[in-house]
C-alpha cells in the first residue's frame, strides 16, 4: 500500500465531510488521517487528507472526490515538495525519579510541556510523522497514560497557493 | 426583475415555472403542504398525483428518459422523502436527470426525532450527483436553478432539494434570476483536440475496430453523430443495455447487445477486437463478463463526459472527456482527413463478424408446454407497433427479451432500469414517458413480479387519462431468479413461485385487477390471439390497457455468460457454445 497526501480546498457547506468521508468508504478507499479547518479564505476550508491506496488508483479517488459539487481544488502534496506536521499531545506518568528522564527526551525533541502534576506531564510535540513516532517510542517506557494528534497538516513549499486563482 | 414578496413555498412554484418544468410528480403531506397550496394555482405546472412516492420517483425518470429533459418528484418528509431512495438511486445507476424535491420538518425541530424527520440529504449522499437543504426562503430560488443545472448538465443525474417548513412558510423577496455560484462545478463538455487526433489515427490503423455504444450516447443526444462516424468507419456497432436505440438496429453496422445476455456476434465482436472506441460506455460488469480476460487484444479509446469513469475499469489508450455531441463531430472530421489518404480495410473483420452472426443469429426455442413463447409475444409488441413507439421494461426475463426482440430505431424509444435493475420501474416510468410524449404509444412490458411491485400506480393513470399500455409477460415467477435457479442451484425453486399463472391460483388475477383500477383488461393465451390483443390495446387510448400474456415458465434467456466468467465463454443455448476453432 502506497500513502499519498491530498490537500482539498472545499466550500464550507453542512455535511461537507460526510460527503468527503462518505466517499471513501463506499468506494473502498482507506482514510489515514484527515485533518479539517477553515482556510485564508472566508467560505473555503482545507481538507488534509493522507489517502492509502492499494487496489484502486489514487487517480480514482482523485477523480472521485472531483465529482463532489462542493470539491473546488485537488493537490497532491509529494513529500519532497511539501511540509508536512504532525501535531500531538502525550500525557505521560512521571514521578520523582523519572520526571528528569521525561524532561531531558521533551528538550531533545523539541517538543513541550504544556501541563505538570504531581504524577504526569502533557508534552506537545509537533513534526512530521516519524519524528512523533520516535518520540513515542521514547517515552513508552515510563508509561504514555493518553495520546491524540491531529492528521497530518500538509503546504506546499515555495510562494504559490493553492487558492490562487481560487479567490473570491 | 421587481422584488415581489413571496412565500418559499411560491418562490418554489415560481422558480420551477420559470425554469421551464411544466410536470411534476408528487404526493403531498405535513411538512410539503405549504408547497402544495401555490402549486394547484400554478397554471404552467401539470401536477400528478401518484398513490406511492416511488411512483413519482420512477415516473420522473420515465418523463426525463423519454424526453430527455429535467424530470421532477415532489414528496413530504420522512417516509415520503425514503419512499424516493430507490427510485433516486436508480436515476443514479441510469445518468437521469432527476430534480427531487422534500419537505423537511421545521428548522428548529431537526435533530430532535420530530414527527416524520429522516435525515434525507444524509440517507442520498451517497446516490445523488448533489443534494441541498434549504433552511432559508431566500436560498430557494437559487438553489432550485442550481439543482437543475447540476441535474442536467454534464453526466447527468438525480439531485435532491430538502427543503424545510419554516423556509416553506417564511416571505422574502423574490429575485429572479438567481445568482447560482458552483465554484466546484465545472464540467467538461468541449474535448482535447490532441487526444481526438491520437483517437482518429488509432481508428484509422486499426483492422478490427468496435463502436462500443453506451447510455451516454442517448443521455448526450448524440445518436446523430453517432451515425455519422459509423458510417465514415464502416466500424461495426454494439449497443449497450443503456444504449438501445442510440444506432438503429436494421442498419447492418449493428450488432445488437453485448454483455452477458448479448448477441453472440456483439459479444465476439468486443472479445476479438483490436480496438474499442467507447463512447458513454463504462465497462460494466455485465458488459465485460471478467474485466481481466476482457478484450484482450484491445486498445481502448473512452469518451465520456465524466473523467472518473475513464479509467475505472479498464485502462484506456487513449482519454477523452467531453460531450459525446462534441467529441464525436470532431473525431469524423479528424478521421475523414487521415481517411483521404489512405482507408484502413477491415473487410476481413467483416467476414469474420457476418459468418458469426449466420450461424448464431438471436432467437428462441418455442415453448413446449402449451404456453405462449415470452418472446414471441416481445417480438410482436414491438413489429406492430413499430419503431415511432416507447417500450419500458421492468427488470429480468422480459427486460432482456424486450431488449432483444423489439427492434429499436431511434434513442429514448427503449426505457429500462440498466444499472439498478429496479423491479417495479417499468408502470411507472411509462406513466411518466406517456406525460413527456403524449403522441406516442407507451408500453410497459413487465413481469409479473415486477408489476405486482408498483401497479397502484394504474389508478393514476386512469384518473389522469394517462393510456399506457402494459404487457404483462406472465410466467407465474420471478422469472431470472428462476433461470438461475434451473441452471445454477439444481433446479431447485426457492421462493420465485409468484402463483400468478393459469395453472395456479391466479392471486392476483390481473384481469380483475385491472378492471379494479378502470383499465382494460385482457388475457391472452393462444398464440393467435397475441396480434389482435396487441392492436386492440393500441386502439385504446380512453384509459389505459393491461394485457396478461400467459407464458411458459421454463423459457430462458439466451445467450447468456455466466456472472463473473469470460466473455469467450458464452452460450447461445444451454450447453451450447459457438465452436470457436471453424470461426478462426
Amino acid at each position: 500500500m502506497s500513502e499519498h497526501v491530498l490537500s482539498l480546498l472545499v466550500e464550507d457547506k453542512p455535511g461537507l465531510l460526510t460527503r468527503v468521508a462518505g466517499l471513501f468508504a463506499r468506494r473502498g478507499f482507506n482514510i489515514h488521517s484527515l485533518a479539517v479547518g477553515t482556510s485564508e479564505i472566508e467560505g473555503l476550508s482545507r481538507i488534509t487528507v493522507v489517502v492509502g491506496v492499494e487496489g484502486a488508483p489514487l487517480e480514482q479517488v482523485t477523480k472521485q472526490l472531483n465529482k463532489l459539487v462542493n470539491v473546488i481544488k485537488i493537490v497532491e502534496l509529494e513529500p519532497d515538495q511539501a511540509v508536512q506536521r504532525d501535531h500531538m499531545l502525550i500525557k505521560v506518568k512521571t514521578d520523582a525519579s523519572t520526571r528528569s528522564q521525561v524532561l531531558e527526551a521533551v528538550t531533545l525533541f523539541r517538543a513541550r510541556v504544556i501541563d505538570v502534576v504531581s504524577d504526569a506531564v502533557i508534552i506537545e510535540v509537533t513534526g512530521d510523522t516519524s519524528k512523533c513516532q520516535a518520540l513515542i517510542k521514547v517515552l513508552e517506557p515510563f508509561g504514555i497514560k493518553e495520546l491524540v494528534q491531529s492528521g497530518v497538516l500538509a503546504m506546499g513549499r515555495g510562494s504559490k497557493s493553492i487558492t490562487e486563482k481560487v479567490g473570491k | 426583475m421587481t422584488n415581489e414578496i413571496l412565500t418559499g413555498a411560491q418562490a418554489i412554484i415560481r422558480s420551477l415555472e420559470l425554469l421551464g418544468i411544466d410536470t411534476v410528480f408528487g404526493l403531498p403531506g405535513g411538512a410539503i403542504l405549504p408547497t402544495y397550496d401555490p402549486l394547484m394555482d400554478s397554471t404552467k405546472i401539470r401536477h400528478i398525483l401518484v398513490r406511492h412516492e416511488q411512483g413519482a420517483g420512477h415516473a420522473a425518470e420515465g418523463y426525463a428518459s423519454a424526453t430527455g429533459k429535467l424530470g421532477v418528484c415532489i414528496a413530504t418528509s420522512g417516509p415520503g422523502a425514503t419512499n424516493l431512495v430507490t427510485a433516486i438511486a436508480d436515476a443514479y445507476m441510469d445518468s437521469v436527470p432527476v430534480l427531487a424535491i422534500t419537505g423537511q420538518v421545521g428548522s428548529h425541530l431537526i435533530g430532535t426525532d420530530a414527527f416524520q424527520e429522516a435525515d434525507i440529504v444524509g440517507i442520498t449522499m451517497p446516490i445523488t450527483k448533489h443534494s441541498f437543504l434549504v433552511t432559508n426562503a431566500a436560498d430557494i430560488p437559487e438553489t432550485i436553478a442550481a439543482a437543475m443545472l447540476i441535474a442536467t448538465t454534464g453526466r447527468p443525474g438525480p439531485v435532491l432539494v430538502d427543503i424545510t417548513k419554516d423556509a416553506q412558510n417564511a416571505k422574502v423577496p423574490f429575485v429572479w434570476p438567481p445568482k447560482v455560484e458552483l465554484p466546484g462545478y465545472k464540467p467538461v463538455t468541449k474535448p482535447h483536440g490532441k487526444q481526438v487526433q491520437a483517437a482518429a489515427q488509432m481508428i484509422a490503423e486499426s483492422a478490427k475496430p468496435v463502436l462500443y455504444v453506451g447510455g451516454g450516447v442517448v443521455r448526450a443526444g448524440a445518436a446523430k453523430q453517432l451515425a455519422e462516424l459509423a458510417k465514415l468507419t464502416g466500424a461495426p456497432v454494439v449497443t449497450t443495455l443503456m444504449a438501445r436505440g442510440a444506432y438503429p438496429d436494421t442498419d447492418p453496422q449493428n450488432l445488437g447487445m453485448p454483455g452477458m445476455h448479448g448477441t453472440v456476434p456483439a459479444v465476439t465482436a468486443l472479445q476479438k477486437a483490436d480496438l474499442l472506441i467507447t463512447l458513454g460506455a463504462r465497462f460494466d460488469d455485465r458488459v465485460t463478463g471478467d474485466a481481466k480476460t476482457f478484450a484482450p487484444n484491445a486498445k481502448v479509446i473512452h469518451v465520456d463526459i465524466d473523467p472518473a469513469e475513464i479509467g475505472k475499469i479498464r485502462f484506456a489508450d487513449v482519454p477523452i472527456v467531453g460531450d459525446l455531441a462534441e467529441v464525436l463531430p470532431e473525431l469524423s472530421t479528424e478521421i475523414g482527413a487521415l481517411y483521404s489518404k489512405k482507408k484502413p480495410d477491415i473487410s476481413e473483420w467483416w467476414a469474420f463478424l457476418n459468418n458469426l452472426r449466420d450461424r448464431y443469429p438471436l432467437g428462441y426455442t418455442p415453448a413446449s408446454d402449451g404456453k405462449l413463447s415470452p418472446q414471441h409475444v416481445i417480438e410482436r409488441i414491438g413489429a406492430i407497433t413499430g419503431p415511432e413507439g416507447i417500450y419500458v421494461a421492468g427488470v429480468g426475463q422480459h427486460q432482456m427479451w424486450s431488449s432483444q426482440f423489439i427492434k429499436y430505431e431511434r434513442p429514448n424509444a427503449w426505457l429500462n432500469s440498466g444499472g439498478a435493475g429496479t423491479m417495479g420501474y417499468s408502470v411507472p416510468a411509462a406513466m411518466g414517458a406517456k406525460v413527456g410524449e403524449p403522441n406516442r404509444h407507451v408500453w410497459a412490458i413487465d413481469g409479473d413480479g415486477c408489476f405486482q411491485m408498483t401497479n397502484q400506480e394504474l389508478a393514476t393513470c386512469t384518473i389522469n387519462n394517462i393510456p399506457i399500455k402494459v404487457a404483462i409477460i406472465n410466467n407465474s415467477s420471478l422469472g431470472m431468479v428462476r433461470q438461475w435457479q434451473t441452471l445454477f442451484y439444481n433446479e431447485r425453486y426457492s421462493n420465485t413461485d409468484l402463483h400468478t399463472g393459469t395453472d395456479r391460483a391466479m392471486i392476483p388475477d390481473f384481469v380483475k385487477l385491472a378492471d379494479a383500477y378502470g383499465a382494460l383488461g385482457i388475457r391472452v393465451e393462444k398464440e393467435e390471439e397475441i396480434d389482435a390483443a396487441i392492436k386492440l390495446a393500441l386502439e385504446t387510448n380512453d384509459r389505459p390497457v393491461v394485457i396478461d400474456f400467459i407464458v411458459s415458465r421454463d423459457s430462458m434467456v439466451w445467450p447468456m455468460v455466466a456472472a463473473g466468467v469470460s466473455n469467450d465463454e458464452v452460450q447461445y443455448a444451454r450447453d451450447a457454445a459457438p465452436i470457436w476453432s471453424e470461426m478462426e
